[in-house]
């Protein structure tokens, strides 16, 4: 399926025709599709877009995001998630009830979390860790990747993920803004998780790329 | 983006390991990479690359009459731009104090070291006499600009060639090609600048963007060659932690170790012809 | 009888370099030279070198700076001080400043900044080495950048300095004949030229001109920029 994906820039038309639909990234220009950014163009069932190799991270809801603690507001927090704007976390979007005074005891500055997308505004975003799994994160260490890769790392309902947790024996949780958090016991299992995302990253649109990687991570110590 | 808390502790605790994120040691350098003659219209040129950190320099000079308290000596002005094309980090505007720090280290080093014989730059006593700039622009920040800057500083001056003086008009002419004439150095005082940081219990060399965000203290050091060993022509000490007795001793027998390995390579490189 | 001269006779007959009138100098392009940046490329004509950064769509500092309605492009130009013969002293200056401003104003046309709004796209441009031509050289490597930083734009920008050496036109003038000084001497005219929509986003003169010899510099000028552009495409796919 990837084997159709070309290369193509801004400006350049894709493809021609009345029946297409122009998708993300692309808009119509009388009869052509036209690329409107840098990226592999993809047509399925008549709908034309072009995927983003580059770029920053876009937020949609419902993404799952790592951001760090940059402002302790009396009502919530600011954070920055490496994007363009600002993300915010209010009081009431917590687990459990935080009083006005205890904000910065749960969460300060500096902090890291991993939270959900509820709200996309023009200034920013809004935020809550009100499920399982999202919070404060702790120990570990982070890794930036581009944001776009992000869909390789995971891997089709998350295969590639949990390729890299079992070869690396070390604890992942994938921020669709592109920071990753990594932690083990163990520190070289870090540094091996560390290697195996670079590897995915750098080798993100080659074929049977699932195999290379095992492949790899085998022939690390 | 700040370096987040747990980043900070990881990467000290990884230090006390003697691990660093990238799989180096903490003496460890990147791979360096130098090439001359990046840019013709300069006397002498070159790019410098640690890893992903590059720098350009440039060398250019010009007759003009000496200073007061140095009436047969020639010039040196050394600039150093932390261009925002480089980083993230760094803005657009005047110099930051980064920037003046780093561009005051660099002149000293190659000053005090003796590596340029000053009195070579003469023309004629008391009226005319060759002034350098050694401009270096930051191309790409991955961490330690700082060596990279006076590596290709070094570099770019033994590739230098002076231009063309005409006596007649006592300016430089241009519109010839320059001279094969090189600039009078003392390749022996070549100083190389090695910096070290301190992160966690460690004390390592050639850092990445993230160490040096978190290192409690740093320390340049300009070395020359004197008989063979290490000869010392500028310090600087630089944020705010303090040195302890035994760091100091850690920092000193490093710093002879790196000496040891890169000063006789790097020379032979730089002054291969 | 005699004939004037200059009514249809030009003295610069041959250039410099052998180029043929609308021959471009060697190009050499590379995208990602600048790993930290969020896109980055360079661009080479002949002798003339630039290199672009590309930084955004960021937060914009000051807060007050912001425009709820649309992203602000900032191009930073500037020439590396041992990139010309007279060493040129570090810092902005008015000739940088102004040609950030027509190259801000050129690169605008290709970005749909309102869809950024509250944010900044900054561009720097350096030159490293120069040979006339540096801010079409800079807007040419500004676009690719552009486009590797994975910024939303309606088409490219591709741009060349077209020159009139006394009475002949000539696509990317070098230094040497932006020196020229015989009959009607040089006019040098950078022209940048969008790709898609071949609108004209930047164009510049100076020299002497008729409207007849300007509408055939405009015709060299885009077909160069056609050329141009797809080295552009070229650099973007990989290809060589």
């Amino acid at each position: 399926m990837e084997n159709n994906r070309k290369i193509i820039t801004p400006g350049e038309t894709i493809v021609s025709g009345e029946e297409f639909l122009p998708g993300d990234g692309t808009r119509r220009e009388k009869e052509d599709i036209v690329a409107g950014r840098y990226g592999l163009a993809d047509i399925s069932d008549k709908l034309v877009r072009v995927i983003p190799l580059s770029g920053t991270y876009t937020p949609r809801r419902g993404n799952v995001v790592i951001g760090e603690i940059t402002d302790v507001l009396f009502n919530g927090w600011l954070i920055d998630f490496g994007g363009s704007g600002s993300g915010f976390l209010s009081i009431n979007e917590c687990e459990r009830f935080v009083n006005k005074d205890e904000l910065q005891e749960t969460f300060d500055f500096g902090d890291l979390i991993v939270a959900k997308v509820i709200g996309v505004k023009a200034k920013g975003i809004d935020l809550t860790v009100r499920m399982r799994g999202l919070g404060l994160l702790e120990g570990g260490s982070i890794i930036k990747v581009n944001p776009n890769k992000v869909p390789r790392v995971i891997g089709k309902e998350g295969s590639m993920v949990n390729t890299i947790k079992e070869a690396a024996n070390c604890e992942v949780t994938v921020g669709q803004n592109g920071l990753i958090w990594l932690a083990s016991d163990e520190i070289e299992n870090e540094i091996k998780a560390r290697k195996i995302i670079q590897f995915i990253c750098d080798n993100s649109y080659v074929e049977g790329l699932t195999e290379k990687v095992k492949e790899f991570a085998g022939a690390l110590k | 983006m700040i370096i987040p808390r747990l980043q900070k502790q990881r990467i000290i605790e990884y230090m006390k390991q003697g691990k660093r994120f990238d799989g180096r040691k903490p003496e460890e350098f990147r791979d360096i990479e130098i090439k001359t003659g990046i840019s013709l219209n300069a006397e002498g040129s070159a790019s410098v690359k640690i890893g992903k950190t590059e720098v350009y320099v440039g060398v250019k000079m010009d007759v003009m009459e000496p200073y007061s308290d140095g009436p047969k000596e020639g010039t040196l002005t050394v600039g150093f731009e932390l261009s925002p094309m480089a980083s993230p980090d760094f803005d657009m505007g005047p110099p930051s104090i980064e920037a003046i720090e780093a561009g005051r280290i660099l002149d000293r080093g190659l000053r005090e070291s003796g590596f340029i014989d000053f009195e070579g730059l003469c023309i004629k006593e008391g009226e005319k006499v060759w002034g350098m700039y050694v401009d270096i622009y930051a191309i790409n920040d991955a961490g330690n600009l700082m060596d990279a800057a006076a590596l290709a500083a070094l570099v770019a001056l033994a590739d230098a060639r002076i231009p063309v003086y005409d006596e007649a008009t006592g300016k430089v002419d241009r519109h010839q090609d320059r001279t094969d004439k090189k600039l009078p150095l003392v390749k022996e005082a070549m100083a190389l600048n090695l910096t070290f940081h301190k992160i966690g219990d460690k004390i390592i060399v050639d850092p990445t963007r993230e160490e040096e965000q978190i290192s409690d203290y740093r320390v340049s050091f300009a070395c020359s060659s004197h008989k063979g060993k290490p000869r010392i022509s500028s310090i600087q000490k630089g944020k705010e932690g303090a040195i302890t007795d035994k760091e100091m001793e850690t920092i000193l027998s490093l710093l002879e170790v790196k000496f040891n390995e890169m000063y006789e390579h790097l020379s032979k490189k730089i002054f291969k012809k | 009888m005699t004939t004037k001269k200059e009514s249809s006779e030009s003295t610069y007959t041959k250039r410099f370099d052998g180029r043929k009138f609308d021959e471009l100098r060697e190009i050499e392009t590379k995208i990602g030279v600048i790993p930290e940046a969020d896109g980055s490329a360079m661009y080479r004509s002949g002798k003339t070198i630039a290199i672009a950064a590309v930084y955004g769509p960021r937060k914009l500092h000051p807060q007050h700076m912001q425009n709820p309605q649309t992203g602000i492009l900032r191009v930073n130009y500037d020439m590396m001080s041992f990139s010309v013969p007279d060493r040129k002293k570090p810092g902005p200056n008015r000739r940088g400043q102004e040609i950030s401003k027509v190259i801000e104003w050129a690169l605008s046309q290709c970005i749909d900044l309102e869809s950024f709004p509250n944010t900044v796209i900054d561009v720097f441009i350096y030159i490293p080495q120069a040979d006339a031509g540096t801010r079409v050289a800079g807007i040419n490597a500004a676009s690719m950048a552009l486009a590797h930083a994975g910024v939303p734009m309606r088409e490219m920008a591709s741009a060349v300095a077209v020159g009139k050496m006394d009475k002949t036109i000539v696509a990317d003038v070098c230094k040497e004949e932006e020196d020229y000084e015989e009959g009607e001497g040089a006019t040098d005219i950078p022209i940048c030229v969008l790709s898609r929509s071949k609108q004209i986003a930047l164009l510049q003169l100076d020299g002497k001109i008729s409207i007849t010899e300007l509408k055939e510099a405009i015709e060299m000028a885009k077909k160069a920029c056609e050329k141009i552009h797809e080295i552009q495409v070229n650099t973007l796919k990989g290809a060589k």
